[in-house]
């Protein structure tokens, strides 16, 4: 080398410079708020007064005994008996496209759109469906129930503590059955080696044991996979819906666990207690992802 | 764990060639299986038949949300609300009231939303994308002391949820000043260690001999990171650039947190705050709302085959 630097030192310039941006954003809003939140999860900080009090174990303490805490959790939890559901719907859907009719693409389309247009502008309109009066949900059971000679109401969705999270497990069903997971599903049922269906037929198997025995194997590590993202995903979820929709309500019953940090930290400022639930929450899926490893792990199907 | 990632992705290319060397056995045997496998035709037919149907119906209620939602942006602001409309009227917009799309633009700041958004979630993008795949890169191919640990905490903070650095982040935006401005809705949303990840695995699927050839000829680290890591990754750029965008164009809970003027909302929280002050002008809500979802619908349709490419390259064994 002219320059006299060795190969080594000059790499290693290279390499740093390279990675510079991305590690110094990393550290400053990923890296040292991380600790930084540890560190608050011990105090007591409104913003306003003084600055942070020391609390020691004070917020974890208060968090036990809190009943929102607990109903906030089991809210989440009930909401999330959506992923199932539409695991389970994603698989049909990927089988059924998985077959070459005609109009495939058509329907993969159509099955993506309510995916694709997530967001506010979802949730807008499904508060407006869910409307009692002017909804199409409940004036389409109240025209059934015209021609059956009935006279049918549909509930008041979003504001019946009963129905607000039905509600949203349908819509949210609606918005991921046909998306991420069903065209993982189709790339899994693609990669399911044909010989081994053949082998079955030879062996005189029926559609629902090929199924049971080939496919069902065979896809595990995506059923898997997206079983550990959808969970990861689900703890964490239930904002953006709710603010919308409901406020949370109708008495608390649509607020998640990361509606109540936001609320704590950012309606009510109380920072440190915030933190303490995010902890709290990291700690959920930490433990529930490792058993998920131990357990459900080794009964995967690799080849 | 480096090392785990890298024996991960060996293993798949192992599984790789075990699967194209069953592909050409399957040959031989399907001759066999063929005889086997006939059906009737007739019951065939009828099962392709019920199938189509099923999907066809199902097809229907997926799409019968946004029929309504045209239907309505496109109302007449008293039909919606009116108890006697059949209900081919609810589906069929019978008026096609476009002053609706007009009005949404006077009532709010609608075209000031609108360029925050672009202006964001452009920079956010942009930022992402290039940072990240220069870290990736160096990730990948470079060899460095620090290396293994640096990638390590990338890896050991993707489990954590944003909920957890969020307050932080806003803690210290507030210390520096930068509540309400552009800097706190871009900056915190440029560097995440996914992207960073996602990229490093792609990059390391890379043949090494093109990149050993430049460095032969005395390329610089830059020239091969430019002209040759770039063009090869591609679909993953790609990628990543579409799902980073998506995301920062619906993210509602990060401007809500650092914006509070109107001039700077995005069109999420632009949206929330409309249906707060008009909340009862169902026409106008629905919309504003089609105009929010539009831009990624139309992307959505031309790109379609290299979004389903896309998501099966970070969601495979992610």
């Amino acid at each position: 080398m002219k320059n006299g630097l060795k190969d080594k030192t000059k790499e290693t310039i290279a390499a740093y410079g390279f990675l510079m941006p991305n590690l110094l954003g990393f550290l400053l809003f990923t890296s040292i708020p991380v600790l930084a939140s540890l560190g608050l999860s011990f105090v007591k900080w409104d913003l306003l007064s003084k600055g942070p009090q020391f609390a020691g174990l004070a917020n974890f303490i208060e968090l036990t005994k809190d009943p929102f805490f607990g109903k906030y959790c089991w809210n989440t939890l009930v909401l999330m008996t959506a992923i199932p559901i539409s695991m389970a719907g994603s698989l049909l859907l990927a089988i059924a496209l998985n077959q070459k009719l005609r109009g495939t693409v058509i329907f993969r389309t159509v099955y993506f759109l309510p995916t694709i247009c997530s967001g506010v502008a979802i949730f807008m309109l499904w508060r407006l469906i869910y409307n009692p009066n002017f909804g199409f949900l409940n004036s389409m059971t109240a025209q059934f129930g015209d021609m059956l000679g009935l006279r049918l109401t549909g509930p008041n969705w979003l504001t019946d503590e009963a129905w607000a999270k039905p509600a949203f497990i349908i819509m949210s069903v609606w918005q991921s059955i046909g998306g991420y997971n069903m065209i993982l599903y189709l790339a899994a049922l693609q990669g399911v080696p044909r010989d081994l269906y053949d082998a079955a037929e030879v062996d005189g198997a029926n559609s629902w044991q090929k199924f049971w025995n080939v496919t069902w194997p065979q896809i595990s590590p995506t059923t898997f996979f997206i079983a550990t993202m959808s969970l990861i995903g689900g703890f964490q979820a239930g904002f953006d819906q709710a603010y919308i929709m409901t406020g949370g309500g109708p008495n608390g019953s649509t607020t998640t666990i990361i509606y109540y940090i936001f609320n704590n930290a950012f309606e009510w400022y109380r920072m440190g207690y915030a933190a303490a639930i995010s902890w709290v929450l990291f700690l959920i899926i930490f433990a529930v992802t490792v058993v998920k490893w131990r357990f459900f792990g080794k009964a995967v199907h690799y080849n | 764990m480096g090392h785990h990632i890298d024996s991960l992705i060996q293993e798949e290319m192992k599984q790789e060639i075990a699967a194209s060397a069953s592909r050409s056995r399957r040959k031989k045997t399907v001759k066999v299986v063929t005889e086997l496998k006939e059906k009737s035709p007739m019951k065939r037919g009828l099962q392709r038949a019920a199938l189509f149907t099923a999907l066809l119906v199902g097809a229907v209620s997926m799409a019968a949300p946004f029929l309504w939602m045209v239907s309505t942006s496109l109302a007449d602001a008293g039909q919606v609300f009116s108890e006697n409309r059949s209900w081919w009227q609810e589906w069929l917009p019978v008026s096609f009231v476009w002053q609706n799309y007009v009005k949404v633009w006077a009532v709010v700041p609608f075209a000031q939303f609108y360029l925050n958004s672009i202006f964001v979630s452009l920079c956010i993008t942009f930022g992402q994308v290039a940072t990240s795949a220069m870290a990736a890169y160096a990730f990948a191919r470079l060899n460095f002391p620090g290396r293994d640990r640096i990638f390590f905490s990338y890896l050991a903070t993707m489990m954590i949820p944003g909920a957890v650095t969020m307050i932080p982040v806003f803690i210290l935006l507030r210390h520096l000043g930068w509540i309400d401005t552009y800097k706190a809705l871009i900056l915190p949303g440029i560097f995440t260690a996914y992207g960073t990840f996602m990229l490093r695995q792609f990059f390391l699927t890379l043949p090494k001999d093109l990149e050993d050839a430049a460095k032969i000829d005395g390329c610089s680290y830059v020239r091969i990171f430019w002209h040759i890591i770039l063009p090869l990754s591609k679909p993953a750029l790609a990628t990543l650039t579409t799902f980073t965008f998506m995301g920062s164009w619906m993210n509602l809970m990060w401007p809500l947190i650092v914006v509070n003027t109107h001039t700077k909302y995005t069109l999420p929280v632009g949206l929330a705050y409309f249906q707060g002050v008009h909340g009862t002008d169902w026409t106008l809500l629905m919309a504003a709302s089609m105009m929010m979802i539009l831009p990624i619908l139309i992307v959505f349709l031309f790109n379609q085959r290299f979004f389903v490419e896309g998501i099966k390259l970070t969601g495979i064994k992610g």
